[in-house]
């Protein structure tokens, strides 16, 4: 009751106080800075537009080219198949790594260490070479008859074995920032639900990656842009389909690489844009019940990795007196 | 004495049908810490049970193992008979497995000090999460009974705010329904106060007291002397592991026999 009385008290004591009405400080430094970008603009802008090696015109002719769009389409599928790859192999090795199991936890341990630690490019030339080391893939009894035997280029062509490079090389990096998600959610939460009775992939699935997921996305949308631009490395298998090596086709044979170039990167753009996007959506779907909120019941630390400022401004005033007056009474 | 905790003498060899909770010689160690020693305990159908003590005396430690959430290094715990975490056969213990102890754990509901509701689901599906997803039920019925009982605990109107959006008296009346929703035989409250603003307090115990009425067997860990002496059936008091005293809270907190009781005591009252 007392705070009830305490709000009518300072109402009716200063129906209407005088408003402070101070001088701001004023910020020159800004104003100097502000012209400073603006004039380095105008003058990119101006070499932009005046440079006749920029080749707008050839940038105009290949920016919608038929090969160019194909590679956009190559480049985006393996984006998305070796990231969805990653992510499964990086919930199971997260997972994993938590085990009771001492050779689940090695065993996930020794994944990433392996894929963590050699270059995506030396990855890539191997899966590549794959079918050099084993020419026919047999699966039979060991020492015993063999059931079924294909040769590895029919099995593993490059696409195949370019996602596979990409995939296995991305789930060492997304293991580890499952990992990290996993273990930022409270303890208690699990303890809650195991004194309900539910069990370990249920309250997995269900209770501890949902709320892992605020810390997991930001650094996962990070990977995936990430993984949009490393897919260039590709001709390592080779696999010579996707946007840089197409441009970079072009670019040879029109002797002109700049505007070939601002085309390779004007789709990277594009895409990297839809898919941030994307990721504003997904941040919003998992940050529910937290982000909305006034009172963070949460580790505060594990929000700030994540990039998620806690605001500690008060409720809405009108929230605020409903709270106390349901509480009170 | 009306008292039901038997703290010094063994339980008798048949137990009745109406014991909930039986402890017997319970020990637990925290690597070389001690903490729980020879702990013995019986809590009657209906009863309210207080366990008391000073921070690290083992009471939390005592509540954790009643569902298992702690094993126990010795003595053998028994809720309405059935030996937790552990079936006996021949003598010999065999660690039970994690779908049985799972089993186990929904007939005893249990209240955190630090809720600990789920951060990314509303008050409403808090509570029909364990009735869905481990008992089964259908997901209307369940909500319109996750209603009912935050009616109880008298928060009909929060049923779609998240927990982030509660005050902290309220977070812990959601977590008893969502305690109640599993029709729980058994309640362990781990200090359901403690970590509230002092004028939110009330609004938790009257939950508490209501339930208590309504023929619930509970174990309450707490500091709140007044509830014990109000609503409590036994009083335990536990120091460095061991039950120091136990028995009717109104006769000893005002007449304590162990010089220890009386300078705790004398502490808090």
């Amino acid at each position: 009751m007392s705070l009830a009385t305490n709000e009518q008290a300072t109402t009716q004591s200063s129906p209407s106080p005088e408003l402070i009405k101070a001088v701001p400080v004023r910020h020159p430094g800004r104003w100097v800075g502000a012209v400073i970008i603006v004039l380095a603009a105008a003058v990119g802008i101006q070499s932009l537009a005046t440079n006749p090696n920029f080749h707008w015109d050839t940038f105009g002719l290949y920016v919608l080219d038929e090969n160019v769009i194909r590679g956009v389409g190559w480049t985006l599928l393996l984006t998305v198949l070796s990231m969805a790859i990653a992510v499964t192999l990086a919930i199971l090795l997260a997972f994993m790594r938590q085990s009771e199991n001492p050779i689940f936890r090695w065993s996930s341990w020794f994944w990433v260490w392996f894929f963590r630690g050699t270059p995506v490019y030396t990855q890539l030339i191997f899966w590549g070479l794959v079918a050099v080391l084993y020419p026919r893939i047999t699966i039979g009894v060991p020492f015993g008859p063999e059931l079924l035997s294909l040769t590895t280029q029919d099995l593993l062509n490059a696409f195949w074995a370019a996602v596979l490079g990409l995939a296995l090389n991305e789930s060492a990096y997304l293991a580890e920032i499952f990992r990290a998600g996993l273990k930022s959610v409270d303890k208690g939460q699990i303890e809650a639900a195991e004194a309900l009775g539910m069990r370990g992939s249920k309250i997995m699935w269900r209770i501890v990656l949902p709320q892992a997921m605020r810390i997991i996305v930001p650094p996962t949308g990070n990977e995936t842009i990430g993984m949009l631009k490393t897919t260039s490395l590709v001709l390592a298998v080779p696999f010579t389909l996707d946007l840089t090596f197409v441009t970079n086709t072009l670019a040879n044979r029109s002797y002109l690489p700049i505007p070939l170039l601002i085309v390779a990167a004007f789709w990277y753009l594009v895409v990297t844009s839809i898919l941030m996007v994307g990721q504003h959506f997904i941040e919003k779907h998992y940050g529910k019940g937290v982000d909305i909120s006034t009172r963070i019941t949460v580790n505060p630390a594990a929000l700030q990795t994540a990039g998620v400022s806690v605001n500690p401004t008060p409720a809405p005033a009108q929230n605020a007196s409903t709270n106390s007056e349901e509480d009170v009474r | 004495m009306s008292a039901s905790v038997h703290p010094l003498t063994s339980p008798p060899a048949s137990a009745p049908a109406n014991d909930v909770v039986r402890i017997e010689g319970v020990h637990k160690y925290f690597g070389d810490h001690h903490v729980l020693s020879g702990i013995d305990m019986t809590v009657k159908e209906g009863e309210v049970a207080v366990l008391i003590g000073p921070s690290g005396s083992g009471k939390s430690t005592l509540l954790r193992c009643i569902n298992h959430l702690e094993s126990i290094g010795a003595g053998r715990i028994r809720v309405n008979g059935e030996l937790i975490g552990y079936r006996e056969t021949d003598g010999k213990l065999h660690e039970l497995h994690l779908k049985d102890i799972a089993r186990q754990r929904r007939n005893i509901g249990m209240v955190f000090q630090r809720f600990n509701l789920f951060g990314h689901k509303t008050a409403l599906e808090n509570i029909i999460e364990a009735p869905v997803q481990v008992r089964g039920l259908e997901k209307v019925p369940a909500k319109r009974r996750a209603q009912d009982l935050l009616d109880r605990v008298g928060l009909a109107h929060r049923a779609s705010y998240y927990p982030a959006q509660l005050s902290g008296g309220q977070q812990q009346r959601v977590a008893i329904a969502r305690a109640l929703a599993m029709d729980p035989e058994l309640m362990l409250f781990d200090e359901p106060t403690s970590a509230l603003d002092p004028e939110l307090v009330g609004d938790v115990l009257d939950v508490m007291k209501d339930l208590a009425k309504s023929g619930m067997t509970m174990i309450v860990v707490t500091h709140e002397i007044g509830f014990a002496r109000e609503v409590g059936d036994t009083l335990t008091f536990m120091d460095g592991g061991v039950v120091v005293e136990s028995g009717n809270p109104r006769e000893l907190i005002v007449n304590p026999q162990q010089e220890r009781t009386k300078s705790f005591f004398s502490k808090v009252l």
